[in-house]
């Protein structure tokens, strides 16, 4: 298993957000986490980044990363795309990309910027402009690109879509197909849209309330019931 | 006309030290929005450590470099020991520990060194003085050693990758750690750099103005002034700002309002701008939504 979670707890302060989560994702698999706002689809990706305080056994690879600085973990192999999308918006699109290599001292970097010009094309006409004037859609692009910069082992995504317009969601979940299959990331998905998410994943994991209330391979997630009625629309 | 160019041309020297002391603030500033009043009192202290080795008997330019060294030393231990501990504390703690820090620093530095004045040397002396006696050698000497370092500062920032991990660190620090940048250490790498930048503003400060312990406290002043009037999160318009405060003070000392007064045109400088433009002339406005 590429990421094990067990009895994840957390929150803010007093406020306990999750209660006790168990999920996994496979070596180069897709997994979502659906559920309402506030179920705390965000916080658990906090949690695995070692963002807010958690209990719980986080494990990476086989080791436990559980308490590590955040910097550390993404040291390991763990790219998060946060919400908001966590662009470094006085920066040029080269040097969000060449941040996002920051840790690699390999000599496949340079090779890495061709290839996150052939995934996102709209990012090479972008290449010397500040990425705080980039549209919404391209924003969330870069900060996916930034984050593939890592050749991480693991890419946490917290919604590419919100906020974006349809056509380009459509653009954004086209790509990420893409890169799962040239590159074999394994990627932990929290997603609104319910159909594009499972459309996406081999795994589903139903948040409620700060539990998992349904868990299993995406394609039955769908057929069920009251997925189908409170998420899919029907 | 003669005295207006000498005017002119001593205030690009002495504007050359307040626009380091104000890049070193404005790199303070960025990374933690708060400004290091004790930037002056780390520099003077400097100060006294290459005088100590250069009458210990070393060549100037080796213990230009010692010091150097050892102000960044200094620079990250303050970091580390002092600021690291009050980082989350409330906006008055961290001035309060500035202010702590500027009384601690600068009367340590007497209590070593002794509140005599005292001559410093400049690697210019013995050239006599350059364009055809419009400006000393020293001085002359000193804005060329101002130029480097704010250019080895902008090339460190632009073309290297730690260069450009720190300036990410600055901006978005949440970021910056999920990308694997050790936020802390490039925190320190700052405090370190501004107190380097700052020795070398007190070196070159000191043959002028002669060395004691209270010999920064005008030029903090006018050097926060740059700053301000730069924009206080732009470091090239802090540069800008510090050379044109420099000159404004050496054209308004004999012009308008006398010697005795030109500190009041330091102080002017950053009321007129904090009413005027708080943003400075080249600062960003950041709007904030709520």
């Amino acid at each position: 298993m590429l990421l094990e979670v067990k009895g994840l707890k957390a929150g803010y302060g007093t406020a306990a957000v999750l209660h006790g989560l168990d999920f996994e994702v496979g070596e180069g698999d897709v997994a979502t986490l659906l559920g309402a706002n506030g179920a705390g689809k965000t916080t658990t990706l906090r949690a695995i980044c070692g963002m807010v305080r958690a209990e719980g056994e986080i494990v990476f690879g086989g080791e436990r990363v559980s308490k590590e600085a955040t910097e550390s973990i993404a040291r390991r192999g763990v790219a998060h795309v946060p919400e908001g999308r966590g662009t470094f918006m006085e920066l040029t699109v080269e040097e969000n990309l060449r941040l996002g290599a920051h840790t690699r001292r390999d000599p496949k970097v340079r090779q890495d910027f061709e290839r996150m010009c052939g995934w996102f094309p709209l990012l090479k006409e972008r290449w010397r402009q500040q990425a705080g004037t980039l549209s919404g859609g391209e924003q969330q692009m870069l900060a996916i690109a930034r984050a593939l910069m890592m050749r991480p082992r693991l890419l946490l995504l917290d919604e590419p879509s919100f906020g974006l317009a349809p056509l380009i969601v459509r653009d954004i979940f086209g790509i990420l197909r893409r890169v799962r299959e040239e590159s074999g990331v394994g990627i932990l998905l929290v997603e609104q849209n319910a159909t594009l998410a499972l459309d996406l994943a081999e795994r589903a994991y139903l948040l409620e309330t700060g539990r998992i209330v349904l868990a299993g391979p995406a394609v039955e997630i769908r057929q069920d019931e009251a997925i189908r009625r409170s998420y899919l629309g029907y | 006309m003669d005295a207006f160019l000498l005017q002119l041309a001593a205030g690009v020297a002495t504007g050359g030290i307040y626009a380091s002391v104000a890049l070193a603030i404005v790199m303070i500033y960025r990374a933690t929005h708060h400004v290091n009043f004790a930037q002056g009192e780390m520099a003077t202290l400097s100060t006294f450590v290459a005088l100590t080795l250069i009458q210990a008997g070393l060549p100037y330019w080796v213990a230009f470099a010692a010091t150097l060294a050892v102000s960044f030393v200094m620079g990250t231990l303050v970091e580390r020991l002092i600021m690291r501990p009050v980082q989350h504390a409330p906006v008055l703690t961290q001035v309060g520990v500035y202010i702590g820090m500027l009384l601690i620093i600068g009367n340590l530095t007497g209590w070593v060194f002794g509140y005599t004045t005292k001559v410093f040397p400049s690697p210019f002396e013995g050239h006599g003085p350059a364009l055809g006696g419009l400006i000393s050698a020293h001085q002359l000497g000193s804005v060329g050693v101002t130029l480097a370092v704010l250019l080895l500062v902008y090339l460190f920032f632009t073309q290297t990758s730690l260069g450009l991990a720190m300036r990410g660190a600055a901006y978005n620090p949440a970021s910056a750690k999920m990308v694997g940048i050790r936020v802390g250490r490039m925190l320190a790498l700052g405090w370190g750099l501004a107190a380097m930048i700052g020795a070398v503003a007190g070196m070159m400060v000191a043959p002028i103005v002669f060395l004691d312990p209270n010999m920064m406290l005008g030029v903090l002043l006018y050097a926060f002034a740059g700053a301000l009037l730069g924009g206080i999160d732009n470091p090239a318009g802090a540069v800008a700002g510090g050379f044109l405060v420099g000159v404004l003070e050496n054209l308004a000392g004999p012009y308008l309002v006398g010697t005795e007064l030109k500190l009041t045109v330091a102080l002017a400088i950053i009321i007129g701008v904090l009413v005027l433009r708080p943003s400075g002339l080249f600062g960003r406005i950041v709007h904030a939504r709520v």
